[in-house]
This record gives structure tokens, sequence and C-alpha cells, in this order.
């Protein structure tokens, strides 16, 4: 038995024993699992159910969290070989520690639960500093040694996980045969703009499939789309650790994988960082923009857009008043739009950049992004990005003030409006993406 | 004495035409140097012109800024001046080359000079093309950087960025050069402490009112705006 971890091909053979671990982990290089990590995982065997949790510094919530997923593997899956994989990033505050001291018999009193089967929880530090891809390659890795059928990773970001959540996201792939679940949520309408403004209407445009959180902290996917991640994705390229959660939806969607939405709840987060705009742009939108290359002849053939099954409600809309600067919204795209004119002039056409310098000076009760504007804009920042004419990651920083200007707009637009108004506008949105398409496809064609 | 002057002149032109006859072939050396040096230094151009398309330089001379520069001072693209400098280096070459052969004494000593130089020059050429492009990416950083966190007047602060990296990489190519060393070291430390301090003493005394409404916007306004500004992109 090979546990030193550090040849190309590492070979587990497991115990004799029912219940063994997958026998051989192929991996590119080295192998990034720990010994001790390797250890445990050797003890838990083959599960049917992994939930995947990546940590840092989540000591305040992180029990109540465990002990959600521990009632919702009890309560829809009783009988099920199940496991807790802690990925962590360096936490300072115990939380690895919290994670595997949790026991059973925490949950047990209060909902009355009993489990047929032993559930583990076992914990791994795979850096000293947080890393997404890193810690969702170690969670994927794990499931493809302990040949896991079903999967669920959960970001403890969410202020409102609830014990229903794991059944919702593992109930498709374990009963029903699915290969991805992905969320919908009930969200207020000025929440998760970057999502309906930008990356759910323009990965239906492209791909084709109507995947409403196509980045999200909860998702679940079979052993087999994530062994195909865990094999395809470009870890060592250097940029695995951005947006990893945004390419394993594209990836599962450009390898023809069955796809579902499952609604959860309400959306909330633990912190609310409406100031990291740049850095969530980076996780997200430098990802799409980069597996457009790739992707392009599957995008490229695409025309229209397909729904996805989806269990439970669709996404919902709140409507409730919430404070939001709008001032300093129009202030930071009219400063943006006059201050990175030649910016600009490297990525837009001549025509886009003078209408937005048309609009920029205008106050906030004229003010208007049209979708037909912001949806050239985006093509345009995309053809850039994929020509380079300059730096990628000044691509992305550019566009964050042209964001705020269309968010803006969006606010507007639905100040007054119910919840079907509100959808109707993002379909509208999603429809304007799809019509211009082939300026895009006309852009990229022409790139050389 | 007329026999004397005839045999003296006759001496005279023996001695012109050996040396004439010792000259012409080298002569005939330095003019064939000189064309084929016209040659390679031709074919050299039009090899290094398309290798320079190939790789699209004129795009990478944009984004560092030398293109801007080319137009501003009336020259070709980037990739034609770039060609037409390793032709003239190449030819102008050859023709030193050449003209060492014909043995005038005291060029010698300079051709060896020129041809220690090449190398200093195009170090100190590409020390200033990667400079330009260290100034504009920085700048440009530094520009988007101060956009997006709201910092008043982002284009002076790109400009002041991109200024002091040029002035930095002029100073240590014109060392490289050897010219005038001591004049731009000078120059430089002047100019910079002239900056640092005119900086140091607007914000300290002029500046004393703006800086602090600048610290109190950065640091207590701001707080309390990204408070009531719940927005939250994903």
């Amino acid at each position: 038995m090979t546990l030193d971890g550090r040849s190309a091909v590492t070979s587990l053979v497991s115990p004799r024993r029912a219940g063994g671990i997958h026998t051989e982990l192929k991996l590119e290089d080295e192998t990034f699992l720990t010994d001790d990590f390797l250890r445990q995982l050797i003890n838990v065997g083959e599960v049917d159910i992994l939930v995947g949790l990546p940590t840092h510094n989540n000591a305040k919530t992180i029990r109540s969290i465990v002990q959600t997923i521990q009632s919702g593997i009890l309560q829809a899956f009783p009988r099920e070989r199940a496991v807790i994989i802690n990925a962590d990033g360096g936490s300072r505050d115990g939380t690895p520690e919290l994670v595997t001291g949790i026991s059973i018999d925490d949950v047990r009193p209060t909902s009355n639960l009993y489990a047929l089967r032993t559930l583990h929880s076992i914990s791994t530090k795979y850096g000293s500093t947080p890393a997404t891809g890193v810690a969702l390659r170690t969670i994927l890795a794990a499931a493809d040694l302990l040949r896991a059928k079903a999967c669920i990773v959960m970001f403890p970001e969410s202020a409102t996980i609830e014990s229903e959540w794991v059944s919702k996201l593992v109930r498709p792939i374990y009963r029903d045969g699915f290969d991805l679940v992905t969320p919908t949520y009930r969200r207020h309408k000025s929440e998760g703009l970057l999502l309906t403004n930008l990356l759910y209407p323009m990965i239906r445009a492209l791909y084709g499939v109507r995947i409403r959180e196509p980045y999200t902290a909860e998702f679940g996917f079979s052993g087999r789309l994530g062994s195909h991640f865990l094999n395809q994705n470009g870890w060592n390229d250097g940029t695995s650790g951005a947006g990893v959660e945004l390419r394993f939806t594209l990836a599962a969607i450009t390898g023809g994988y069955r796809i579902c939405q499952s609604f959860l709840g309400e959306k909330e987060r633990v912190e609310r960082r409406g100031a990291d705009l740049v850095p969530a742009l980076r996780q997200t939108v430098g990802p799409l923009f980069s597996a457009l290359e790739s992707d392009f002849p599957v995008w490229s053939l695409v025309t229209g857009s397909q729904p996805v099954p989806t269990t439970g409600n669709g996404p919902e809309v709140l409507l409730e008043p919430m404070r939001v600067n709008r001032k300093r919204l129009r202030e930071m795209f009219s400063n943006g739009v006059a201050e990175l004119n030649s910016v600009f002039q490297l990525i837009l056409s001549p025509s886009t950049l003078a209408e937005l310098q048309r609009i920029a000076p205008l106050g906030e009760d004229e003010f208007r992004y049209p979708a037909e504007l912001w949806v050239r804009t985006v093509y345009e920042f995309a053809a850039s990005f994929q020509k380079s004419v300059i730096s990628r990651d000044h691509t992305i920083q550019a566009l964050a003030p042209l964001f705020r200007g269309r968010a803006l707009t969006f606010l507007i637009e639905n100040r007054n409006a119910s919840a079907k108004e509100v959808e109707d506008n993002i379909e509208g949105l999603c429809l304007e993406f799809e019509r211009l398409k082939p300026y895009l496809l006309q852009m990229w064609k022409s790139r050389e | 004495m007329r026999e004397m002057i005839i045999s003296e002149l006759t001496q005279a032109l023996h001695e012109l035409a050996r040396d004439f006859a010792h000259f012409l072939p080298r002569l005939i050396v330095m003019l064939i140097l000189a064309f084929l040096g016209w040659v390679i230094a031709y074919v050299a151009k039009v090899v290094l012109r398309s290798i320079l398309r190939l790789i699209n330089f004129d795009k990478l001379s944009e984004n560092a800024g030398a293109s801007q520069l080319l137009t501003k001072a009336d020259l070709p693209s980037a990739t034609e001046v770039l060609s037409r400098f390793v032709f003239w280096v190449a030819w102008l070459g050859f023709i030193l080359l050449g003209v060492s052969v014909l043995g005038i004494l005291g060029l010698q000593e300079q051709i060896t000079k020129f041809f220690l130089f090449l190398p200093r020059l195009f170090v100190a050429l590409f020390i200033v093309f990667v400079g330009l492009l260290a100034a504009t990416f920085f700048s440009r950083a530094a520009l988007l950087a101060a956009v997006n966190a709201n910092v008043p007047s982002p284009r002076v602060l790109s400009a002041a960025i991109r200024s002091i990296i040029i002035a930095f990489i002029l100073s240590i190519a014109f060392e490289e050069l050897g010219l005038a060393e001591e004049t731009m070291l000078v120059a430089f430390g002047i100019a910079f402490g002239a900056l640092m301090l005119g900086l140091a003493i607007a914000f300290g005394i002029g500046g004393r009112d703006l800086a602090r409404r600048f610290l109190e916007e950065r640091f207590v306004r701001r707080k309390n705006e990204e408070n009531e500004d719940e927005l939250s992109p994903l």
C-alpha cells in the first residue's frame, strides 16, 4: 500500500474489507493530499454521499452549519454511508477542530434522529491561505477516492443554511440521475445583480442553458461529473483558484451532463460585501470570458436557449424597500467613463464608447443604460479579453464602473416593479443577449 | 639637377603607383564588403519585419505606449522603425569593417569603439522598451484601482506613476550607454527629490485642509456610504 502520496500515479489499495476505497487515483503530478488525510479517507471507506465544506476562520458559524448538515443527512438519508469533508484554508480560530469535534449525539436530542451508519466528519488543511480552487480540488479528489455517488459543496458564507438543503441538492443526483444540481433562491431584487445582469443572461445566450445561479455557494454533483472535472480542469495553470465554481458549471454544460435546479429558499449572506465588486468580477466574469476561448466550438453552434428541470419553485423575488446609494453608483459610473477613456478606446467600439459618453453626464432622472448598449458593451469586453488588447485583469477591472451604471439602471427600472415585472425585465435582458449573440460571433471571428 | 628632379619624381610616382596598387584591392574589398553588407542588412530588415509582423509587435508597442510616441514624432510604425534601425546598424557595421580593411591609421580605434558600443546600445533600447511597457502597465493598474476605489484625480496619480517610471528607466538607459552619466544621475536626483518635496509641501502645508477632507472622505464618510450601499453583486 502506497501512502507516501508523492508518486505520479498514486495507488491506494484498500484494506480487505467491505467498502474499501477507490484503488487507483491518477493525478497529473505530485498528489496534493496529505498522508494524514489519505489515512482518514481509508478509514472512512466508500461512501454514498459526500458533503464538502470549504472553510477559513468560520468558527462562529461552523458549529450550527455542520449540525444542520448532519441533521439533513439523518433526516433524508439515514441508511446511506455519508461523510463530511472539511477542506480548511489555514484557519486560526479552531474551525477544523470544531468540525471534527461535533458529535452526531449533538443533533439527536433536538431532532430525535438516528443514523443507521456511521456519519464521518474529517478535516484537512490544504494550505495556510484560503483558495477556493484548492479546496474544491481536495473535495473532488476525496470524492473520487471514496467513490461517492452524490456530492454537495456548501460554502459556509450562507447565513440561512437549512437541513432540507442537503436533501434538495442530493436527491436529484442520488435518486433521479442528474449530474449537477444548482440552486435557485428567494432573493431581494437588488441582490445578485451581477448574476441577473451578466452571468445568467450571457451563459444562457452563449451556452443555451438557463441556469439561474451558475456561480453559487451551494451545489450538488454526481461522482462521475466530479471525476470528469478533476481530470479535465487545468489545476496547475495558475488560474485554477479563481471562479472554479463557475468553471464547474460550464464543464457540466459542455460535457453534456444532466443538469437541474432545486429551489432552496431564502438566500442571505453572512457578510454583505457591496464594495467587493472587482473581486467578484475576477471570480466570475474573468473565468467566463476565459472559458469562451476553449468552449468556442460548443457555444458558437448554439442558438436560442432551453430551460433546465427545476424542483420546487423557480427563483423568487423579494420586494421590500432596501436602502441603496444610487448617487454613488451614478458618480462612480460617470467618473469611470470620464477617467478611463484611454482604456475604453482600446476595448470598446467608437459607437459604443460615444453612447456611453452621452449617457455618463445625465442626472439620475434621465439616466438609463439601455439593455442593448449593455449587451454590446459586455460582448465587446469579451472580444477584447480574448484578443488581450490590454492585460486581461485590467479588462475585467475596467468593466466595474460600467457594471455600476447598469446596476443603477436596473434599480431605477425596478424601483416600483412587482416580482413579475422584475422577472420580465430580466427575461428581456436575456433575450437581448440572445439576439445580439451574432454580434459577438462576428467580433470573435474577425479577431485576427 | 634636372636628372635628380626627374629621378625623385619618378620614384615618387612609382611609390604612388605601388601604394595605389596596394590600396586598390583593399578599396575593392571595402566596396565588396559594403555591397555584401547592404544585401545582408536588407535581408535582415525584411526577415525581421516579417517576424515582427507575425508576432504583432505593433500591438505590443501600442500597449507599451511606444507607438504613441512614434506617432507624435511623425515616425512610421514600431515594426518599420526597428527594421530600419537594424538595417542601418548592420550596414554601417559592414561599412566600418570595410573602412578598417583600408588600414587608415586613427580610424581603427574608433571602429573598435563603435563595435563595443553596439551591444550597449541594444541593451539600452531594450531597457527603454521594457520600461515603457512597465510604465504603461503600472500606470493603467493605478488608474483602474483609483477609479474603482473612487479616489479623486486618478489620472494625475496614473500620470505621476508613469512619469516616475519613465524618468527612472531613462536614467538607467543613459547610464548603460555611458552618456552624460553624472548629468543624468544628478538630473534624476533633483527631479525626483523636487517631486517628493513638492508633494510633501503640497500635502503637508498647502493642502492641509484638502488632505484632511480627503482622509475623512476616504475613511469616515466612505465607511458610512458602504454601510448604506449593501448591494451584493453575487
